[in-house]
């Protein structure tokens, strides 16, 4: 059969008219184009904006906040009185209410931002420097998580991979002594190369036997935390007259130079943080290393199937996310802490706190960036809560935790702020290009 | 019982599956329902079943409106249906699946078995069925699990039985087997709602067919009609069944596979001392019913499955133990039988998946470093060369229909000089249009002198397409056969009847689709797919 033709068999009286003209194939057209003019784009990138994930992350903090300031309100002793008296004069709790509120969070505002009550530029601006400089292990651990997850590894070892950056680091800047800028660098590196060893573990690991990642770097956690115990114990580790676990105190040409002067904790790590930002979007976007990583994450089997090896790539997920965990423990020895040298609790929470980070910055450089600032700035911002309303620090957890929560449901953001689903407008697109290929019926 | 739904709709946000249906199906008929793939058949009979809530319309039984809260209350009334994928609980004898939701409770809340066995075996001994209620469902033939299932749906009283795609799954002789069920369930009075896209089947068995397209009911035929007019009819322009091909002209074989043997990680056997040869500028079709080892023949020649024993040459260069990566540097171009899984990435953008094998190559990448510039320039060619249907290269791969996600990978596979191109269920699951589309570009690439193995199970694409055909059963070579070997003989084949004996027996018995080939050729003066 050649050609088409509907002559032929005893069907000629049944068939519907619907075949009875059949038309010519349809001639290949060129690919359609995307119809709407540019100016519809904004709106797209608006709708994206406003229903999209970023929408979305931007929603639920505020959404977290407000869940917070009822948290503050129903804490405060003002409060809880007024809502005794409530029906005799029920202005008095909102008022009371409001007033708790707005000065818990003008205070945090103070904390994070700049401190309207300092008496000086300085003073006030100082708050900035702190959020600033508490976001910067942040950022650099959020960063190597957001690599894992969008490979689709689940690390959740920041915590000990910033732990051993920080000991390598550390180790580097209290038992050598170089000149400034050399020290400094080799110290930054020994950060970088002791996380990434210590994530190869888990990378290895998974790699070669299949083992769960998540599992792995928990308590490739916990033995970090043992680890720096048992190096802290050793003579050589121990800082001379001392009876604390705490190493000796790391030499100034070790140290990242302070960027605002004395004054001011914020460090040269805060530009590490901003450039490996800039150098992770390069790396997932730019370098055929990222495609790997990418393509790893977002369908294993089509990785493999076109030539990827993914037991090689997990391993080297493992080492740059490792890596750059590793900085974080970097930033926070050789920076944030002044240099008084390797504690136990180095790391603080960063490793879990860059968890929350990275999924908030939705895995991205930009949005790892801004979490960083947020969680920094909350941080810092709760210390000066709670001095001056009495709020306790722990808020800030809540807080932080609601937003996790908040953007871990996105259709619950999207009904409370009455926004249409995202997959309506999708689904709007796919028949009208459907139907612009072959019409008729 | 007779079953009409009128203007039955559904939609999933803006998109129409099912526009206004009116459909009517008598008592003892068997009606075809025939569309395309994503054509709204299935979601259809899922609102009939009380899976999916209608937007607009109502079921009416015997002039009854009638309302489904879900599959429940559509058995209660007396509607059975046989899903494509079995619902059949594997380590369950057939008695078990059978009572499974419904069964016969002795005193004391034990299931009756004995009960439940008497009730397999009345039905299958009424048709003839030949099942064990004692056997295990896991040891069933895929054709055997079938009658299971209708089993289940007649043990509980169903009138009408829907029946979705039930031959994807079955070889012809099976088929055969299912459509004289079906044939007899219809002496029987029962009716039977059988949706497909196989013009074939529909025209031997169905009493009436509906054609629906794009969610609507766009005609009704005779079965008679001839399978180009209802191919039109389903696809809505005319459409060309035959492949247009010029002679193999076969040149030295410069692939070839020797004793290839490839155990699963239990140890088992799923390949077994395989061994052919593959000719420059020849296609050979790997025929046979799913999971007879071409999956993993396919792996084990692009790397993705190492053998346990054997060879695999491509002009004199071994192949076997080497990365995908290097299999494919070597001229491999690779149609994975499962483009979603793993043809594409779909969070990737159509660009991304056209390099998704060849990103750290030259031109795309210099360095480690990938040219965003260049990779756009090189989809935008192809997306015009292979006529993919995209708004553009940057949207995601997952916003194309699956012709155009198959197209994205063959332009990607055949757009780099090939030794040999391995293109495994190249259709599956495809409009008409890209299947025609999809044919052309492999027997191009068969004339540009490349080795083509082609892996199908349908039959029809194997007959149309090859140059030989080889049959695997079981993991092992069943026989290679010219093309033009007559479909019964293949069929028998397929079931793992060696060539020779399968000729004599298929000479004896005629299928009843083989039959109603013959009839149709002798009717339309040539063969048709």
């Amino acid at each position: 059969m050649t050609s088409t033709s509907s002559s032929g068999t005893g069907a000629g009286d049944q068939t519907p008219p619907v075949a009875a003209a059949p038309e010519p194939a349809a001639a290949p057209e060129p690919a359609p184009a995307p119809g709407a003019p540019t100016g519809s784009r904004w709106r797209q990138v608006a709708l994206e904006i406003a229903t999209g994930s970023a929408g979305v992350t931007v929603l639920a903090v505020v959404l977290a906040l407000l869940f917070g300031g009822v948290l503050i309100a129903a804490a405060d002793p003002t409060v809880q009185a007024a809502a005794g008296y409530f029906f005799a004069r029920p202005l008095d709790l909102f008022g009371a209410a409001w007033h708790a509120v707005s000065q818990a969070y003008a205070a945090l505002f103070s904390g994070a931002v700049y401190d309207v009550e300092a008496d000086s530029f300085a003073r006030g601006i100082k708050s900035l420097t702190e959020t600033l400089t508490l976001a910067t292990p942040l950022i650099l651990a959020g960063l190597g998580l957001g690599i894992g997850f969008r490979a689709s590894l689940f690390n959740i070892g920041a915590q000990g991979q910033v732990v051993l950056g920080a000991v390598f680091a550390g180790y580097i800047g209290f038992a050598f002594q170089l000149s400034a800028p050399l020290h400094v660098l080799l110290a930054v590196l020994g950060g970088a190369i002791g996380g990434g060893l210590w994530a190869a573990i888990a990378g290895v690991l998974k790699a070669r036997t299949g083992a769960n990642e998540v599992i792995v770097t928990i308590m490739l956690n916990n033995i970090a935390v043992y680890l720096i115990a048992y190096l802290l114990s050793l003579h050589s580790w121990q800082r001379p007259n001392s009876n604390n676990p705490q190493s000796p105190a790391l030499h100034d040409s070790s140290m990242f130079p302070l960027l605002l002067g004395d004054g001011f904790r914020l460090h040269a790590g805060f530009l590490l943080a901003i450039v490996a930002c800039l150098v992770v979007w390069w790396l997932m976007e730019r370098s055929t290393l990222g495609f790997q990583f990418r393509a790893v994450g977002a369908n294993p089997e089509a990785a493999r199937t076109a030539g990827i090896s993914v037991a090689t790539v997990t391993v080297w997920v493992m080492v740059v996310a490792g890596a750059l965990a590793g900085l974080a423990g970097a930033a926070q020895i050789l920076g944030t802490e002044g240099g008084s040298g390797l504690t136990e609790g180095i790391a603080g929470t960063v490793g879990i706190d860059a968890i929350t980070v990275a999924l908030l910055g939705r895995s991205k450089p930009l949005g790892i960036f801004f979490a960083g600032i947020l969680f920094g700035a909350l941080r810092a911002g709760g210390v000066v809560m709670q001095a001056r309303t009495g709020t306790p620090i722990d808020l800030v957890l809540v807080v932080q935790s609601l937003i996790v929560l908040f953007i871990a449901a996105p259709p619950l953001v999207r009904a409370v702020f009455r926004l249409p689903s995202p997959r309506s407008h999708v689904g709007a697109e796919t028949p009208s290009a459907l139907t612009a290929k072959e019409v008729r019926a | 019982m007779r079953l009409e739904l009128r203007g039955v709709t559904k939609r999933f946000g803006s998109l129409v599956a099912n526009d206004h249906i009116d459909l009517v199906v008598e008592p003892g008929e068997i009606h075809a329902l025939l569309g395309e793939n994503g054509a709204g058949k299935s979601t259809l009979m899922n609102v009939l079943y009380g899976l999916y809530d209608a937007d607009e319309g109502e079921i009416l039984i015997n002039g009854t409106p009638v309302r489904f809260g879900g599959p429940g209350d559509a058995m209660a009334a007396g509607i059975g249906m046989v899903h494509q994928h079995f619902m059949l609980v594997p380590v369950f004898t057939v008695a078990e699946n059978v009572v499974l939701g419904n069964e016969p409770v002795r005193p004391g809340g034990l299931i009756n078995l004995a009960e439940a066995r008497r009730r397999v075996k009345e039905i299958s001994d009424r048709f003839g069925f030949d099942v064990d209620p004692d056997a295990m469902v896991e040891d069933l033939s895929v054709g055997a699990q079938q009658r299971v299932e209708i089993i289940k749906a007649l043990s509980r009283r169903a009138e009408v039985v829907i029946l979705d795609e039930p031959t994807a799954v079955l070889t012809p002789q099976e088929t055969d087997e299912l459509i004289a069920i079906m044939r007899q369930l219809k002496d029987a009075g029962t009716s039977i709602v059988f949706i497909t896209h196989k013009l074939r089947e529909v025209r031997a068995v169905a009493d009436r067919i509906t054609v629906i397209r794009r969610g609507k009911v766009v005609g009704s035929a005779d079965p008679s009609a001839s399978q180009t007019e209802l191919a039109s009819l389903m696809v809505g322009r005319a459409v060309d069944l035959g492949v247009h091909k010029a002679p193999a002209q076969p040149g030295e074989a410069t692939f070839s596979v020797e004793g290839l043997t490839v155990l699963d990680p239990n140890g088992v056997t799923v390949l077994d001392d395989v061994t052919f040869q593959v000719a420059r500028g020849e296609i050979l079709a790997v025929a046979g019913v799913q999971g007879n080892g071409q999956t993993e023949l396919t792996e084990v020649i692009t790397g993705l499955r190492h053998a346990a024993a054997g060879t695999v040459v491509l002009d004199g260069e071994s192949l076997e133990g080497r990365s995908v990566r290097e299999v494919l540097a070597a001229g491999v171009g690779f149609v994975p039988e499962d483009r979603s899984t793993d043809g594409l990435v779909a969070s990737f953008s159509i660009a991304e998946n056209l390099v998704l094998d060849q990103y750290d190559r030259s031109p795309y990448a210099r360095l480690g470093v990938l040219r965003p510039g260049v990779i756009r320039e090189n989809a935008e060619r192809r997306v015009v060369e292979f006529d993919v249907r995209a708004g553009s290269v940057e949207d995601h791969a997952s916003t194309l229909s699956g012709g155009n996600q198959q197209k994205v990978v063959l332009a990607r596979e055949l757009s780099r000089p090939l030794r040999l191109l391995v293109a495994s269920q190249p259709t599956r699951g495809l409009d008409v249009g890209s299947i025609e589309f999809v044919h052309t570009r492999i027997v191009a690439e068969r004339d540009h002198g490349t080795p083509v193995i082609l892996v199908s199970t349908e039959l029809d694409e194997v007959v149309a397409l090859a140059d030989r055909i080889l049959v695997m059963y079981r993991g092992r070579v069943v026989g290679i056969v010219p093309a033009g070997t007559d479909r019964d003989v293949l069929g028998l084949m397929m079931a793992g009847v060696p060539a020779d004996e399968a000729a004599i027996q298929a000479a004896e018995h005629h299928t009843a689709l083989g039959s109603a080939d013959h009839g149709s050729a002798v009717q339309e003066g040539g063969e048709a797919l």
